[in-house]
């Protein structure tokens, strides 16, 4: 299968790869997939306290674009408010890696990390508050 | 050294050069490239000298008869004949066939249309190392059991089954026995002088010869009958009709030849590659070997490293040609089905790499493949949550994973 420019990029070079200390109250983590399924992806977020996202970590276990749209989403949440975030769809993240049709679920499986992780965000902070 | 390196030998192999050169000469108009069924001229006889050449050299490989040999056009080809050629002819007899499921697909899917016209075939689970436990074949066996299907060495594993053990059993019970033996022909002995084997089937192309030539072996004494699946002009004996291609038969037969004179040799070579390879990645940390080190073809070892997806293994090797058991490679997303009859957990059938080796490769090669896997398998390590979760202490089996 050839895959894109892009694709091969975030892959070779991969942007944010690591991880935060999920405790943090400032932290939301977000693991989505199944390893029988092939792929397991994990976002976090450092979030300050005007509800920007500051930082981003990713670590994935799945196909190269897998990687690749977890790589690129971790990019772009970089700067934008938790309500920015939660707007980026699946449908951006695959035009901009041109992914073909059998890869699609890759950055399906991204957004839904994002969701999941300014869910986690959310939840932890009302239950800090409670 | 060249990149990108081949070692992918099970899928195919290329053509030795002594074997391509062979071909050539019957091909042109200076070369011998008449139809070796004309009976009325120089150019047909000659071919048909040749073919019958190679027929010899096909049938000493496996210590066969020259009249038990009818060429096919691939193992896949000599599967389906085998199988449905018995099933056919037989049928009054039972309609009952035995297999196994890490088969060929060449094979099961054979079987899954023999189902369909009313047939009813057991599928025999294999033992953890990937080969089959006698007494549950014999245990098996029905009275209305036709045909048992086994291969001698397993394309992904390259476990080499008991086919002489079988074979003892299925003619004890008068049940046919056939072997698909693509992948072991020219690589393990095979006598059909002393192994009760009735049908076998060989292919060129994993040995050094061309693609779209193969032979099926069918038993003289006691005589197996078939039912013909291409009919025509009745050439082999009118079990496979077709004009014979004789430039590939030749390439067959030089190459089973060849086979045949360095097996022995070729084998102790690849066998101290086996072992540098896997000498050079079984310490690494969860490591896994798929199928039995002993029963075990020597270009063959097929790996599982845990916490790393297969596919993005493959792209991280792309200076090497391997196969993964992760079929998403292959464009479905299943893992491979022999690793999961084998009992391996999906996480692990997805990160298997087949590694096969032949008469091409060297040590350099190798050297090359084990700095290049453990540094990417490294990589990708650091990038997955799961090792992440793994160093941890986390229990990979306790999490609830959210399935899509
Ligand atoms: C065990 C086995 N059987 C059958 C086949 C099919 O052989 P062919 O490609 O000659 O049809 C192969 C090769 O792919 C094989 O490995």
């Amino acid at each position: 299968m050839a895959y894109s420019e892009k694709v091969l990029d975030h892959y070779e070079n991969p942007r944010n790869v690591g991880k935060m200390d999920a405790k943090n109250l400032d932290v939301g983590t977000g693991m989505v997939g199944a390893p029988a399924c092939g792929d397991v992806m994990r976002l976090q977020i450092k979030v300050n306290g005007e509800g920007v996202i500051e930082d981003a970590k990713f670590k994935t276990y799945g196909c190269g674009s897998a990687i690749a749209s977890s790589s690129l989403l971790t990019e772009w949440v970089k700067g934008k408010t938790l309500e920015e975030a939660q707007q980026i769809k699946n449908s951006q993240i695959a035009e901009e890696l041109a992914l073909p049709p059998v890869k699609v679920h890759c950055s399906v499986l991204a957004e839904d990390a994002i969701k999941a992780a300014v869910t986690d965000y959310h939840e932890k902070r009302n239950q800090g508050e409670s | 050294m060249k990149l990108p390196i081949y070692m992918d030998y099970s899928a195919t192999t290329p053509v030795d050069p002594r074997v391509a050169e062979m071909m050539c000469s019957f091909l042109t108009p200076d070369g011998t490239f008449g139809n070796p069924a004309s009976r009325s001229h120089q150019f047909g006889w000659d071919a048909d000298d040749a073919v019958e050449e190679a027929r010899r050299q096909v049938a000493s490989l496996i210590n066969a008869n020259p009249k038990e040999i009818v060429w096919t056009s691939g193992a896949t080809e000599s599967d389906n004949l085998a199988i449905k050629g018995v099933a056919h002819f037989y049928s009054k007899r039972g309609k009952h066939l035995i297999t196994c499921k890490t088969e060929h697909k060449a094979v099961l899917d054979t079987c899954r249309q023999l189902e369909r016209e009313g047939f009813e075939i057991t599928y025999l689970d294999p033992e953890p190392n990937g080969l089959v436990d006698l007494q549950k074949l014999e245990a098996a066996l029905r009275e209305d059991t036709i045909l048992v299907s086994i291969m001698h060495v397993n394309n992904e594993i390259g476990v080499i089954q008991d086919v002489a053990a079988i074979g003892e059993l299925t003619r004890s019970r008068k049940i046919l026995f056939h072997v698909d033996a693509a992948q072991s022909a020219g690589k393990v002995p095979i006598d059909m002088d002393t192994m009760k084997i009735d049908l076998l089937s060989v292919c060129a192309h994993k040995i050094y010869g061309p693609k779209g030539i193969g032979a099926l072996y069918v038993r003289r004494k006691p005589r197996v009958r078939l039912e013909a699946q291409i009919h025509g002009g009745g050439h082999e004996r009118g079990m496979r009709s077709g004009t014979l291609a004789s430039h590939q038969i030749v390439g067959m037969g030089e190459a089973f030849r060849i086979a045949e004179e360095e097996m022995a040799q070729e084998n102790a070579r690849l066998m101290t590659l086996r072992s540098r390879l896997w000498d050079g990645l079984k310490d690494m940390e969860e490591v896994y070997l798929n199928g039995d080190l002993e029963h075990r073809v020597a270009g063959n070892l097929n790996v599982s490293f845990a916490f790393v997806e297969g596919e993005s293994l493959i792209m991280a090797l792309k200076d090497i040609a391997v196969s993964s058991g992760s079929a998403c490679t292959s464009s479905s997303l299943e893992p491979s089905y022999v690793l999961r009859a084998l009992g391996r957990e999906d996480e692990l059938a997805h990160s298997s790499i087949r590694f096969t080796i032949g008469r091409f490769s060297t040590a350099e090669e190798v050297d090359y493949v084990v700095d290049l896997v453990r540094d990417q398998v490294t990589r990708l390590r650091e990038m997955s949550p799961l090792w992440d979760m793994f160093k941890d202490g986390v229990d990979l089996k306790t999490v609830q994973w959210a399935a899509h």
